[in-house]
């Protein structure tokens, strides 16, 4: 793609949209950085499609305030904003080819014909689909029609890319394969992408950023490894990864599992009495008897073993009845480790892996 | 980085204003594509029958007055106007169920293309010119028509029948012209009656003659009452067959409205009619978007 | 005979249906098409069949100027009509399927209100209204009150297309550097352009056919074919009115064909 354009930071200050009683947007703030790839994540409902929406121009917030660089755009119209959007059903034009989707915002820009075909080209090429320009959009796969999509949205270089769920209704290996070539593509272009999707997998596998979002709220803002290994409320925690959540009570800063002192990294953000100590299933370790001397742990009988392919899950009924998952790779040590269902059983958790949450999100 | 995201509280509500202005500009352009055929309905419709019903209130003389209405009650031709006029919009009616009922339902359970076939000995009608169907009525119903012709050719009659300029010619040319009206929109509500209700009642032990009374005539009723509606409300207001096929015996009530203004120049009797027949129209109109939600049925044409 | 649904009623028990509904529809058709092998009798009273064939009543109809003029007057009326009804209608559908505002489903009844008021009191009404204004035997008057008797046709017929249409293309159209109305013309009219024809198609045989509005506003030079007509049959069975009446049939079917052909694929 032709160098020149330089991708905007964006920046949301206060956005907050109500429909009646319901309030889709609550007073929403972020900065995105130029050329991040930043990703909403949410259940549906959460608001993060009405966020990109606001951006694109289609919803008008009760009040708040959008700027793409230094450009304040909240009451710019869409057709001014200059911003690229992909969404989930593709919307491409039956009525023309490939190369007339594909072409119509050069038209728009009065582009002439010669750069036109040669902007379609490289559009085309870029998106692997190089040489299609003349099939019909019926004739097309899913895929492809996604490539299509993605190409017609990124041919006349915006600096801001909008994605509404792209992927959703591909098939699982196509979405991976898809998620890569966006990936790569994102590192080709010079352009801010903002990325909407419930799929927590997805949003791990291609941001800078991701930002969790759940009632109209942004619950937090994080790197993926961040995200994952140090959530800071118990809806982030549940909703990335698979959690189990053991209550703990917090005081002068030390945490206590039933009484019995945790090892942590770091202090707690609150004292309460009430928080959730959040346990990973990957992340707890079977001691043998005498390990563990640095690890806290935990003491339980085996209810469950469940063989799920690449990894086994085991339930695990600890002291006070509550049941915890357990995930170990299925290799020949780990299996070797488990003991059988009703045996007792020690499992460790690192204090790297020890995270205290606020009970309320 | 930062991490969970402080809210700016201290940015008052920004923008507030400039994005009112924008929704409400936009909301003025939607309604004014709107707005010329808003006009045009007002200017054509709501005016003057605005005006009329102003009118109503007036004798020929000019002098406000409620005769126009009280007529209606004491005048004996007006009172045989009215009888005239159900009698001939129940008779149509009634018979345009009998006969249009068994058409919807064959056709609604046909397949596609047969379907399609006969959709046209329907659909054909309904857009062939209304002065046409009359006049092929006239012409067929007459002393020296086809169908006189036909019966005293085979021998079932001696003498032509009275067959138009009369009540009964009446009839017949309007329920040919009618019965499209009801057709239709039975039609498409049969069309939605889901066919796995049939099949589970055939499954519990149903006959087929029971499934369809208890199932299938029952969820049709939607599409009935609106057809039958549609068919009696145009009856009530009917002109141009009456006129030509009544021979003058039969006086509807759209006649009546007609002669008012042309015989009698008297416009606040016509009004006054044109008032009251509006007022029913509207009523029975509104009694069955009330039962059944009238423009769930229309949309299916 | 075989099953002719899936609770196992044959064709054969349900016999008395297909010959009940038969006879109606053949009912339904039978005096349109009568109508037309009548106009090439030769006889000067009506008969069938007939029993020398010729094309007099035809003659009789083109070689008439009254019955060109009122022919020429219903075409111009009903083309014009077309024209001003498609529009005006197309953007009324359009407004009320995009706006969210609150009145809409009030607008869209009274832009139907021309189909429920009695036509006979919108007819005296309206001659009322242009013996003030002037309108009245006027092509001007006659194409005004059409368009607005045309209206909801085109307004059901757009609007029901527009429901099955993607709005989703044109907010792609917009975000790729489109406004409103450029998206408006290049991406969602081509795709409903079937609901619009068929729209443009009622509205003009809906004027070309119009009785009782015309009999009240049309007249003297401008009078219709229609107005012609019914004042023909008051008076004496013309057969020049089979003539007519056959070249109207045409065009109704001629409008239904193309309705169909348009329709492919799209709304009913």
């Amino acid at each position: 793609m032709a160098a020149g354009s330089q991708s905007l930071p964006i920046t949301i200050s206060g956005v907050t949209k109500a429909y009646g009683a319901l309030k889709a947007l609550d007073d929403v703030s972020i900065d995105v950085a130029s050329r991040e790839f930043i990703t909403l994540l949410g259940p549906s409902g959460s608001g993060k499609t009405t966020l990109l929406m606001v951006l694109a121009g289609f919803v008008r917030p009760d009040y708040g305030s959008v700027k793409f660089g230094d450009e304040e755009v909240i009451t710019k119209p869409p057709h001014r904003r200059d911003v690229g959007m992909v969404f989930q059903n593709y919307a491409l034009f039956p009525h023309m080819n490939v190369f007339g989707n594909i072409a119509y915002p050069l038209k728009l820009r009065n582009v002439p014909r010669p750069d036109v075909e040669q902007r379609v080209e490289r559009a085309l090429d870029l998106v692997q689909l190089g040489g299609l320009g003349d099939r019909g959009v019926d004739q097309l796969s899913g895929g492809q029609r996604q490539r299509v999509a993605l190409a017609r949205a990124i041919v006349f270089e915006p600096r801001i890319l909008l994605m509404d769920e792209p992927l959703s209704a591909l098939d699982k290996k196509l979405r991976e394969q898809m998620q890569i070539e966006i990936k790569h593509l994102h590192e080709k272009l010079d352009m801010t992408i903002v990325y909407v999707t419930h799929d927590q997998r997805e949003a791990l596998t291609m941001s800078d950023r991701v930002a969790v979002i759940n009632h109209g709220r942004f619950m937090q803002i994080d790197e993926p490894k961040r995200l994952y290994g140090r959530p800071l409320n118990r809806f982030v925690a549940d909703f990335i990864g698979e959690s189990s959540f053991l209550p703990v009570s917090v005081q002068d800063g030390v945490a206590r599992l039933d009484g019995t002192e945790l090892k942590l990294d770091g202090r707690p953000a609150s004292d309460s009495e009430r928080q959730l100590l959040v346990v990973r299933p990957e992340k707890l370790e079977v001691l043998e008897n005498g390990q563990g001397g640095d690890l806290n742990c935990l003491t339980g009988t085996v209810s469950d073993l469940i063989f799920q392919g690449e990894s086994f899950l085991f339930y695990v009924k600890i002291a006070d009845g509550t049941v915890i998952a357990v995930r170990s790779p299925s290799r020949r040590e780990s299996i070797a480790a488990v003991p059988g269902v009703g045996e007792p059983i020690r499992l460790g958790l690192h204090p790297e892996d020890t995270i205290v949450v606020p009970e309320n999100p | 980085m930062s991490a969970i995201v402080e809210a700016r509280a201290s940015i008052p509500r920004e923008n507030a204003r400039g994005l009112e202005a924008d929704a409400r500009r936009e909301r003025i352009s939607m309604f004014s594509l709107c707005t010329p055929s808003l006009l045009v309905v007002a200017l054509i419709v709501f005016l003057p029958v605005g005006w009329l019903f102003w009118l109503s209130f007036f004798d020929p003389a000019g002098q406000p007055t409620l005769e126009n209405y009280a007529r209606m009650f004491d005048s004996r031709a007006y009172i045989k106007t009215f009888t005239m006029t159900f009698k001939v919009s129940f008779m149509v009616t009634g018979v345009c169920v009998l006969i249009g009922y068994p058409l919807a339902y064959l056709i609604s359970q046909l397949p596609a293309r047969a379907a399609g076939v006969c959709m046209v000995f329907v659909i054909l009608p309904f857009w062939t010119s209304l002065l046409v169907r009359t006049y092929a009525w006239l012409v067929l119903l007459q002393r020296k028509g086809i169908i006189n012709g036909w019966l005293i050719d085979l021998g079932i009659i001696d003498e032509p029948l009275r067959l138009v300029h009369n009540f009964t010619g009446t009839v017949i040319g309007m329920i040919h012209i009618l019965l499209p009206f009801l057709v239709l929109p039975l039609y498409a509500a049969m069309k939605s009656i889901d066919r796995d209700y049939l099949k589970a009642a055939s499954n519990l032990g149903a006959s087929p003659v029971r499934a369809f009374w208890q199932i299938f005539f029952p969820l049709s009723l939607p599409g009935l009452f609106a057809g039958v509606v549609l068919v009696f409300v145009l009856c009530l207001g009917f002109y141009v067959t009456p006129a030509l096929l009544g021979g003058g015996k039969v006086h509807m009530w759209a006649m009546r409205i007609e002669s008012s203004v042309n015989l009698y120049a008297n416009w606040g009797a016509a009004s006054a009619l044109g008032v009251v027949l509006l007022v029913v129209t509207l009523v029975l109109l509104w009694g069955l978007n009330r039962l059944f939600g009238l423009d769930r049925v229309y949309s299916g044409r | 005979m075989g099953v002719a649904t899936e609770t196992q009623i044959t064709h054969a028990r349900r016999l008395w249906l297909y010959v009940y509904c038969g006879l109606v529809m053949f009912f339904l058709i039978a005096p349109s098409l009568i109508v037309i092998p009548m106009s090439f009798s030769d006889a000067a009273y009506l008969e069938f069949p007939p029993r020398e064939w010729s094309l007099r009543w035809y003659e009789n109809y083109f070689g008439s100027i009254e019955w060109r003029d009122a022919t020429v007057v219903s075409l111009k009326v009903a083309v014009m009509t077309c024209l001003v009804a498609t529009p005006i209608g197309t953007a009324a559908a359009y407004g009320l399927h995009v706006a969210g505002f609150r009145i809409a489903p009030t607008i869209q009844t009274v832009l139907l209100m021309p189909l429920m008021v009695p036509i006979i009191l919108i007819g005296i009404g309206v001659f009322y209204l242009y013996a003030r204004l002037g309108l009245n035997y006027s092509i001007t008057g006659l194409v005004l009150a059409h368009t607005v008797l045309a209206i909801p046709f085109v307004v059901i017929t757009v609007g029901s297309g527009l429901k099955t249409y993607d709005m989703n293309q044109e907010r792609v159209a917009r975000s790729l550097g489109a406004s409103r109305l450029r998206a408006f013309l290049t991406i969602t009219l081509p795709q409903i352009r079937f609901s619009v024809i068929a729209g443009s198609l009622f509205a003009f045989i809906t004027s070309l056919d119009e009785v009782i509005v015309a009999l009240f506003v049309s007249g003297g030079e401008n009078a219709t074919l229609t107005r012609r007509m019914f004042n023909a049959l008051r008076d004496q069975i013309d057969p020049t009115i089979a003539a007519i009446s056959t070249c109207l049939i045409i065009v109704s079917v001629l409008m239904l064909v193309a309705v169909q052909v348009f329709g492919r694929g799209r709304n009913a």
